[in-house]
């Protein structure tokens, strides 16, 4: 096992970040983990009915995250403003997950229990999430499922009425609930309807096409947000008395992901720079069942259900000669199934990390399959034609019938008669906005829940996990948590002319005029599209020293040369996509640096995460519990001056400890 | 392949819009319907032409975010959304009029953008269950019949794109509204509320601008999601029975 105690971490060594003092969680309880969520509740002060509609509370964004948190807070009596950038709450990205929602109800009496999602997300997160927030996710999943079949959610049933599971991503118990292939959509809406019921009743203001740039902190408190009209172009300060951000996930920095295109780290970002910590930035998970990339003109890339693993084979040639070749024509003898050979008692059905660095290690060896992109093929077969002779292919296609249109659509490939052809993508993040038991941020009165916090998934997330979370924290979390914030309150009202509010507007003022003066040679896209090209090469599946430092130079050259060559035509006080492109991109330029610079100082392999300089003889990753145990929370460096000049991060630790579980290296060999 | 589009520009809600023709080359038919525009665009940047505005978000085909009206088809020639459409759909040489939802109720923001705000008014008026989080009893406290939930299903499935209201000659959402009456109606937990419901949304739906209902059929032929026609009758008959009572 190589070592790193002795040696100043590189990232120090080349002066690119300090460290500052360590921090810790104080919010969760003493006494045993079972008992911990319930005392809190107990615990956290209570909000009298009346005081409620006293209170103003902002929520950024409409997922299941924001979606469930505003609802249920209108519900409780709340004066609720929700913000979202989209023409309508319903079309935030959870709709487009596909697979499902795990939830510990042990429906199947197949040994499923609280404690078990509870281990299994820990060792899948590959203990690097807080135990005491997991341990609670678990307990409210059930919950979750109540909820939503109450709200009329059509989730998938069995011939005698009752809820049917599947087994889902890693996992031996089949706790998975899923609506065909459109779980997501199918939560989302019934959070939307939710929400909008509470629009009717008037506890709950909805700001569509509106979109967070800044926030309003006042005496060190999350005090509300700017936000621009983006119809009217309108720059808007909305003051609460506590800032909720649910704006999900910042996988679009990698320009092409399984992300929406409007999906942006500018809400998370804004607050970071406001002294919301960022929590593990460089931990991103690369999904391994996504359609390849088909040439240069790619604007986004499309995930299909890993519940595809369930029965299909993953294969590549045994023979690199034959990856050009009709794959019907490859004999069984000549093809070389690496999971199951490689992972004889999960095969397939590895975690996603596992299938997505196999898949990129066969395509690096040569033996990769469709089109050649660059020098390059980058797939792996996804093969059916078992599955269908043993289910026949009425089943397979009651199974997967709309995830199969969707490649057929897409690749104008007939996957009954061809094996689809996979590639991994980026997909979530697990990282985001240091949050504390209470999913309080750094800055008091700043909120964050589902994706765009960091707590629950440690380095890798388990599949039918993300749902679950965005809803747990949204539902029956947060509500029950900034009630002990509320009640400090309400705050002193902000005026317009109070310094805190026109701060912050007149700098989203000064930033948009900015954006629209430069008037260079090159669009928005094309400096994202480079951007994303320096992450996915050097902070993507693998990393090492030499790369990421290279990486942090070339985004800083691009950085800066976007402020000086970007091209943004139209106006201020108009519908502008360039303008809100830019702004983001000019975001995700800051972002990047540092994924960059917290992956370099987290020398070891972990979750999704293989650094190249931690691994086992026979080349799998290697954790160091003895250096790494600890949550990465990076304090912004302050501006340097010009736009995009940004000063040394502050580290700071938050030690994991692991009380209810006993701490294992992973192996599901 | 080499294209003309002819693409409405406007520049505002209250600006006059035209056709303006446009050229792009070099399209490859793997590319989506929206890519091909993202190339346009960009070739009209380097021009120092503004950008057609257009929606779109997770160009995967279940956001409902995206939909134009291509050659005179809501979502374009295949059964599918705007960001599904390839452009294998197409020939070289082909001229193609590109033009957003026309409806009094989708009133036109800019270019090929429409506002799309009273599909959420709509669901405020009644399109929900009424449950506050924490009030539900156990999943399978109630079984619901298999024939049931499947038919809730195939209703839900519907992405509020307004492609239905698109192609209708009337301008109507009724396929949109008897999607989510009929997903509710299905389901034990839609009961409740099924008469009060169905006649506060057709209220709503008739206040907001959209026309009525005539049977012509072409909302579920342009549905991307399949939506059956259906769910209108359902909808008819849960109007009736609370008419009348």
């Amino acid at each position: 096992m190589t070592t790193t105690n002795d040696t100043v971490n590189a990232g120090i060594a080349h002066g690119l970040y300090t460290e500052g003092e360590g921090l810790a969680d104080t919010k969760a309880p003493e006494g045993p983990i079972a008992g911990k969520w319930t005392q809190r509740q107990f615990d956290a002060a209570l909000v009298n009915p009346a005081n409620r509609r006293k209170l103003d509370v902002i929520i950024v964004g409409t997922g299941l995250a924001g979606g469930s948190a505003a609802a249920t807070l209108g519900e409780a009596g709340y004066n609720v403003k929700v913000f979202c950038f989209q023409d309508t709450p319903r079309r935030a990205h959870s709709i487009a997950a596909q697979g499902g929602i795990n939830a510990a109800k042990n429906y199947k009496e197949d040994g499923d229990s609280v404690h078990r999602l509870f281990y299994d997300t820990v060792k899948g997160g590959d203990y690097r999430s807080r135990e005491t927030n997991v341990y609670r996710l678990a307990e409210v999943s059930a919950n979750i499922i109540d909820q939503c079949v109450a709200q009329g959610v059509p989730f998938a049933r069995e011939y005698g009425g009752l809820l049917d599971n599947r087994s889902f991503g890693g996992v031996q118990v089949s706790r998975t609930f899923y609506a065909r292939g459109q779980t997501g959509q199918q939560l989302l809406i019934g959070a939307y309807q939710a929400l909008e019921r509470q629009v009717a009743a008037g506890t709950v203001q909805q700001f569509t096409r509106h979109e967070m740039l800044e926030l309003v902190v006042s005496d060190g408190r999350a005090r509300g947000i700017v936000a621009r009209d983006l119809v009217t172009g309108d720059i808007e300060t909305h003051t609460a008395d506590a800032v909720v951000l649910a704006s999900g996930g910042y996988g679009n920095v990698f320009f092409l992901s399984t992300n929406a295109m409007g999906s942006n780290v500018t809400a998370s970002w804004r607050a970071h720079r406001k002294g919301a910590y960022m929590a593990n930035p460089c931990y991103t998970q690369i999904h391994p069942t996504c359609i390849p990339v088909s040439g240069e003109h790619q604007s986004k890339l499309t995930l299909m259900s890993e519940s595809l693993r369930n029965d299909g084979r993953i294969w590549v040639p045994k023979d690199r000669d034959d990856c050009d070749k009709d794959p019907r024509q490859i004999p069984e003898e000549d093809r070389d199934y690496y999971l199951e050979r490689i992972y004889p008692s999960f095969g397939n059905l590895v975690p996603r990390d596992i299938a997505s660095r196999q898949a990129k290690n066969v395509c690096d060896e040569g033996r990769g399959v469709g089109p050649l992109v660059g020098d390059f093929r980058r797939g792996v077969y996804l093969d059916f034609t078992d599955a269908i002779s043993r289910m026949g292919r009425a089943a397979v296609e009651a199974k997967y019938g709309n995830l199969f249109d969707m490649y057929e659509r897409i690749t104008g490939e007939n996957p009954y008669e061809m094996p689809m052809r996979i590639y991994p993508a980026v997909h979530y993040v697990m990282g985001g906005l240091w949050v504390d038991y209470d999913l309080q941020s750094t800055i008091p009165g700043l909120f964050v829940t589902g994706e765009a916090n960091f707590s629950d998934h440690g380095a890798n997330r388990l599949g039918a996990s993300a749902l679950m979370q965005g809803l747990a924290d949204g539902y029956f979390v947060l509500p029950n948590t900034i009630r002990d914030y509320l009640a400090k309150g309400p705050f002193e009202p902000l005026q317009p002319d109070d310094p805190a509010v026109a701060d912050a507007q007149r700098s989203v003022e000064e930033r948009t005029e900015r954006l629209l003066a430069i008037n260079g040679e090159r669009s928005v896209d094309s400096f994202h599209r480079e951007l994303g090209n320096i992450m996915w090469e050097y902070c993507g599946m693998e990393r090492s020293e030499e790369g990421l430092l290279k990486a942090i130079d070339l985004i800083r050259g691009l950085r800066e040369e976007f402020w000086r060559n970007v091209r943004v035509l139209g106006a201020a006080d108009t519908l502008n996509q360039s303008l809100e492109k830019a702004g983001r991109v000019a975001d995700f330029l800051e972002l990047g640096e540092l994924m960059c610079i917290d992956a370099l100082h987290r020398r070891e392999s972990c979750g999704g995460h293989f650094r190249a300089e931690s691994q086992t003889e026979d080349g799998e990753a290697l954790r160091h519990d003895d250096e790494f145990l600890y949550v990465a929370a990076w304090e912004f460096g302050g501006d340097e001056g010009e736009p995009g000049e940004v000063g040394q991060p502050v580290l700071h630790k938050e030690d994991l400890v692991y009380e209810a579980i006993e701490l294992k290296q992973r192996s599901y060999k | 392949m080499n294209l003309t589009l002819k693409i409405w520009r406007q520049a505002g809600p209250r600006h006059r819009g035209e056709l303006k023709t446009y050229k792009v080359s070099d399209i490859s038919p793997d590319m989506s319907f929206l890519e091909m525009l993202d190339v346009l665009n960009e070739q009209l940047n380097a021009a120092g032409e503004e950008p057609v505005a257009f929606d779109s978000d997770c160009r995967e085909g279940i956001c409902g975010m995206c939909g134009l009206m291509i050659s005179g088809h809501a979502h374009g020639p295949e059964k599918t959304t705007t960001c599904q459409l390839h452009m294998r759909s197409f020939s070289d040489g082909d001229v193609i009029t590109v033009e957003p939802w026309r409806a009094d109720a989708f009133p036109v923001i800019k270019d090929l953008v429409v506002d799309r705000g009273s599909f959420d008014r709509i669901i405020q008026a009644g399109g929900y269950v009424s449950v506050n989080t924490g009030a539900a009893p156990d999943a399978h406290a109630t079984p619901v019949p298999k024939a049931n939930a499947d038919r809730a299903f195939v209703a839900a499935e519907c992405i509020g794109c307004g492609a239905c209201v698109a192609a209708c000659p009337n301008a109507s959402a009724m396929l949109f509204m008897g999607a989510k009456v009929t997903h509710l109606s299905e389901l034990p937990q839609g009961q409740p509320e099924r008469m009060a419901r169905v006649v506060s949304m057709v209220e709503q739906h008739d206040e907001e601008g959209f026309g009525g209902c005539t049977n012509v059929g072409a909302c579920s032929q342009a549905c991307p999601k399949g939506i059956p026609q259906d769910v209108i009758s359902t909808l008819n008959k849960d109007l009736r029975s609370a008419l009348r009572a």
